[in-house]
C-alpha cells in the first residue's frame, strides 16, 4: 500500500538549500540576543562577535547537534498513553495557538477572550476525537497580561487529558510553567519520562534568536521538556520572496537554534517546525490560507525530513483561515492546508480553530476543522490494495444484481474505507435538510459545539493535585499583581 | 528640455530605481535646475503617480516602497545644494518611530515609515527594542511632531504607556502626539493610555498622522 505523498523538491535541490543554509549561518552568521547561547556557540566553535552579537556557527559544529537530535518521541496524554508521534510521516493536529480574540456565534465581532471561554475551548477540544492534542489556544483577558502564558496551561492541565503544545511569552514564566506541569505529572522524573507537553520558540525573522527563545530552547533542553522551533520567514517581508528561499532562510533558522538546543544538552527532543506565511503586498498582512504559505510549510517540511537519516520531527501552522467569520473562504483555506500537509507528511499541524491572521479564534471553526482533520487523516491512510484478489471476489458474488449493500464485503470495508463526518457535514437530502432547519454549516458546528461541551466528563484530578495547582498559581498571580484568580466555571 | 528630465525623475520613482533617481538628481543640478523645482517638478509627482497606482490595485508594497526608496536617493542627492541654497523642503512633519522596548519586530514599524514617508513626513525610525527614554531624547533633538510606536506582542505592547508617561515627565507631551500600532493594538488600548492617534494598517497610519498634523 502506497502512502500518497507530496514532495515539492528533487533530493538535490534539498541538498542546494541545505547547503545554502550552511553557507548563511557561517558567512552571514545568526544574531543571538542572549549572552549564556553567545557563550555555548563560542566554547563549541563557532565565531562570535560579542558587540554585534552575531555568532557564525561553522557546518561541522551544526552537523554535530543535529546527529545528536532523536528522529522520532512522543507525547503523552493525562494517562500516560503515548498518543503523539513525532516522526515518521505521522500526522496530528492540535489547535492552532494563542488567539489574543474570539470570535462569537452569531456575531461579526471578535472580543477579548476571558477564563470561561478558555474552559468551554479545552472542553470542545477535549470532546473532538479527530484533534489529537490540546493547546494553550486562549489567550485570557482577565487576568494580567504577565500571566497570562502559564495561566492558560494551568486551566488546561486542570480540565485536560490530552497532550498539550504550549510556550511562554517571557523568559521567567517558564519555570512556571515547568512546575505546573511536574505536579501534574506526579514527578520531574515522571515528566521527563512521559512528556505531557511540548513548548513553542520561536526565532525572528531573519536569523535573530531573542533573549526569550534562546532562553527556553535552553530551558527546555535541561528540563527534558520537548521543544519545537517555530520558524517564520514572511515572504518578500522579513525572508526572500521566493518559496525556495524562505525555505532555506527557515534551514538556517531552524539549525542554528538546534545548534544552541542541543549544546545545552545534547540528546534533547526539538521539532523542525514553523509558521512562516506568504506576505499579501496589497495589505501587508500574513495570510496564513495562502496558497504559497502552504507550498513553504511543505517545503520546509520535506527538507527537515532529508537533514539526516531518519529525519527530524516537522511540525507546521497549517489549517488556519484569515477570514474573520465562519464562511466558504474559512473552509477553503483551513482544507487546503491540512490536506497538503497530511501529504507531506507534516507529524503536528498546529492550526484547528484559529482564524484571522493567527489571532482569532472560533470554536465553531474547531468543531468544522476536526471534520477536515478526519479526512486528511482518511487521505493519508491511501488507497488499501491489500485484498488479494482486488475485487474479483465481491463482484462475481453480487454480479450483475448490483446491490453490493447485501455483501458481507461491504459490511466489512465501509466504516473504515471512507472517513464518516458527523451532522456537520451536510449529507442530507434537500428536503430533509429543508425541514431541520435548513442550516449552515456555521450553524451545524454551533450547535455540535454546544453538544459537546455540554457533554464533556470533567477530568478526575486527585484533590491534592487540585490543591497543588491552585497553590502555585494563586502564589505566582498575586505577584502579577492579582490577588484572587478568575472564578472557574469547571469545578 | 528640462520638462523631459523632470519626466525622467518622475519615471525614476515609478520605476523604484534609486541609482537612476541620484544620478537624474545630479543631471538636473548640473543642468542648473534648482533642488525644490527637481523635488517638486520631478520627483515627488513621481511619488504621487506610485501612490495613485497602489491606491487602484497596480501596484503593491514593494513598489510603493522601492519608490520611496528612489525619492529618498533622490533627496539625498539634493540635499547638499538645497542646504546652499538656504530653502526647505516642504514636510508634513517631523516624526519619530520605532518599536518599544522588549520587542524586536521590525516589519510593520518600517512599512509605516515608508509609507510616511513616501507622504511627505521626515521620519526619524529608531529600529527596535528602543528605550522609552531614547525615543523622548530624540523627539527633543529631531522636534518631533508625531511620536509613533509599534509593538506587536500583547507582552510588550505595556511599554507604550511608559514612553507616554516619560514623555510627559520631560515636559514634551503637550507638543508631541503620540500615534500607537501593532497586532494586539486596539483603539480601547490607545485610549486607554492615552495615546492620541491609533491604526490598524500603514496606509491609515498616513490618514491618522494627517489628521493629528491638522489637529
Amino acid at each position: 500500500m502506497i502512502r500518497p505523498k507530496l514532495e515539492f523538491l528533487s533530493s538535490e535541490t534539498v541538498d542546494r538549500a541545505i547547503d545554502e543554509a550552511y553557507d548563511l549561518l557561517w558567512n552571514l552568521g545568526v544574531r543571538v540576543h542572549y549572552d549564556q547561547a553567545l557563550q555555548f556557540l563560542a566554547e563549541a566553535g563557532a565565531t562570535v562577535d560579542m558587540a554585534s552579537r552575531v555568532a557564525k556557527i561553522p557546518r561541522a559544529l551544526v552537523e554535530k547537534a543535529v546527529e545528536t537530535v532523536p528522529s522520532s518521541f512522543y507525547l503523552y496524554d493525562f494517562n500516560g498513553e503515548p498518543v503523539v508521534h513525532y516522526g515518521g510521516d505521522d500526522i496530528h493536529f492540535d489547535p492552532g495557538s494563542a488567539a489574543i480574540e474570539i470570535a462569537d456565534y452569531g456575531t461579526n465581532e471578535s472580543r477579548v477572550p476571558v477564563t470561561a471561554d478558555c474552559e468551554r475551548f479545552v472542553r470542545l477540544a477535549e470532546m473532538l476525537p479527530q484533534i489529537d492534542a490540546l493547546a494553550t489556544s486562549i489567550v485570557c483577558g482577565d487576568v494580567p497580561p504577565s500571566m497570562a502564558d502559564w495561566y492558560r496551561l494551568y486551566l488546561l492541565l486542570l480540565c485536560g487529558r490530552k497532550p498539550i503544545v504550549t510556550g511562554t511569552f517571557a523568559i521567567e514564566t517558564f519555570s512556571i510553567m515547568h512546575e505546573l506541569l511536574v505536579v501534574s505529572a506526579g514527578s520531574a522524573k515522571a515528566l521527563v519520562e512521559k512528556p505531557r507537553a511540548i513548548f513553542d520558540a520561536c526565532p525572528s525573522p531573519p536569523l535573530l534568536w531573542s533573549d526569550i527563545t534562546c532562553a527556553n530552547l535552553i530551558d527546555c533542553a535541561r528540563t527534558g521538556v520537548p521543544a519545537e522551533l517555530v520558524s517564520m520567514p514572511l515572504m518578500g517581508a522579513t525572508g526572500p520572496a521566493t518559496v525556495i528561499g524562505s525555505a532555506v532562510q527557515h534551514t538556517a533558522e531552524c539549525l542554528s537554534g538546534i545548534t544552541i538546543h542541543q549544546l545545552a544538552k545534547p540528546g534533547s527532543p526539538i521539532v523542525w517546525g514553523g509558521s512562516p506565511a506568504s506576505f499579501d503586498m496589497r495589505t501587508g498582512t500574513t495570510p496564513m490560507g495562502a496558497i504559497a504559505t502552504m507550498m513553504l510549510d511543505c517545503t520546509y517540511a520535506q527538507i527537515g525530513k532529508a537533514i539526516k537519516p531518519g529525519g527530524l520531527p516537522t511540525h507546521a501552522y497549517l489549517g488556519m483561515a484569515d477570514t474573520k467569520i465562519v464562511d466558504a473562504q474559512t473552509g477553503l483555506e483551513s482544507a487546503s492546508g491540512a490536506i497538503l500537509g497530511a501529504l507531506a507528511g507534516v507529524n503536528m499541524m498546529s492550526g484547528p480553530g484559529m482564524m484571522d491572521f493567527e489571532s482569532c479564534f472560533s470554536l465553531e471553526k474547531l468543531v468544522i476543522d476536526a471534520e477536515i482533520v478526519g479526512m486528511a487523516k482518511r487521505l493519508v491512510a491511501g488507497v488499501d490494495d491489500s485484498e488479494e484478489p482486488l475485487a474479483l471476489n465481491v463482484m462475481r458474488e453480487v454480479g450483475h444484481a448490483g446491490n453490493f449493500l447485501k455483501s458481507k464485503h461491504t459490511r466489512r470495508h465501509f466504516r473504515k474505507e471512507d472517513y464518516i463526518p458527523t451532522e456537520v457535514i451536510d449529507r442530507d437530502f434537500r428536503q430533509t435538510w429543508f425541514d431541520k432547519g435548513a442550516l449552515d454549516i456555521n450553524a451545524r458546528a454551533h450547535r455540535r459545539a454546544q453538544q459537546l461541551i455540554a457533554a464533556y466528563e470533567p477530568l478526575s484530578l486527585a484533590e491534592d493535585v487540585v490543591r497543588e495547582l491552585e497553590a502555585i498559581a494563586t502564589r505566582y498571580a498575586q505577584a502579577a499583581g492579582l490577588d484572587k484568580l478568575p472564578e472557574r466555571t469547571l469545578r | 528640455m528640462s520638462e523631459e528630465l523632470f519626466k525622467q525623475m518622475a519615471q525614476s520613482v515609478i520605476d523604484g530605481d534609486d541609482e537612476e533617481a541620484a544620478a537624474l538628481a545630479q543631471q538636473g543640478l548640473d543642468q542648473g535646475i534648482g533642488p525644490l523645482e527637481a523635488i517638486n517638478k520631478g520627483f515627488t509627482a513621481g511619488m504621487d503617480v506610485v501612490g495613485e497606482l497602489y491606491s487602484t490595485g497596480e501596484y503593491f508594497l514593494p513598489d510603493l516602497i522601492l519608490g520611496g526608496e528612489a525619492m529618498k536617493a533622490a533627496l539625498a542627492a539634493l540635499d547638499p545644494a538645497l542646504k546652499a541654497s538656504g530653502q526647505t523642503r516642504e514636510v508634513l512633519g517631523n516624526v519619530v518611530l520605532g518599536t518599544v522596548k522588549g520587542d524586536i519586530h521590525e516589519i510593520g514599524k518600517s512599512l509605516v515609515g515608508s509609507m510616511l514617508s513616501a507622504n511627505g513626513f521626515e521620519v526619524y525610525d529608531l529600529g527596535t527594542n528602543v528605550e522609552a527614554e531614547e525615543f523622548v531624547t530624540k523627539a527633543h533633538e529631531h522636534k518631533a511632531d508625531i511620536v509613533a510606536l509599534s509593538a506587536l506582542l500583547t507582552t510588550t505592547m505595556l511599554h507604550q504607556r511608559d514612553v507616554i508617561e516619560h514623555l510627559a515627565e520631560a515636559g514634551l507631551r503637550e507638543r508631541v502626539k503620540v500615534m500607537v500600532g501593532g497586532s494586539p493594538v486596539t483603539q480601547a488600548w490607545a485610549d486607554e493610555i492615552g495615546a492620541d492617534g491609533f491604526a490598524e494598517d500603514a496606509a491609515r497610519a498616513v490618514a491618522v498622522a494627517k489628521r493629528l498634523m491638522a489637529a
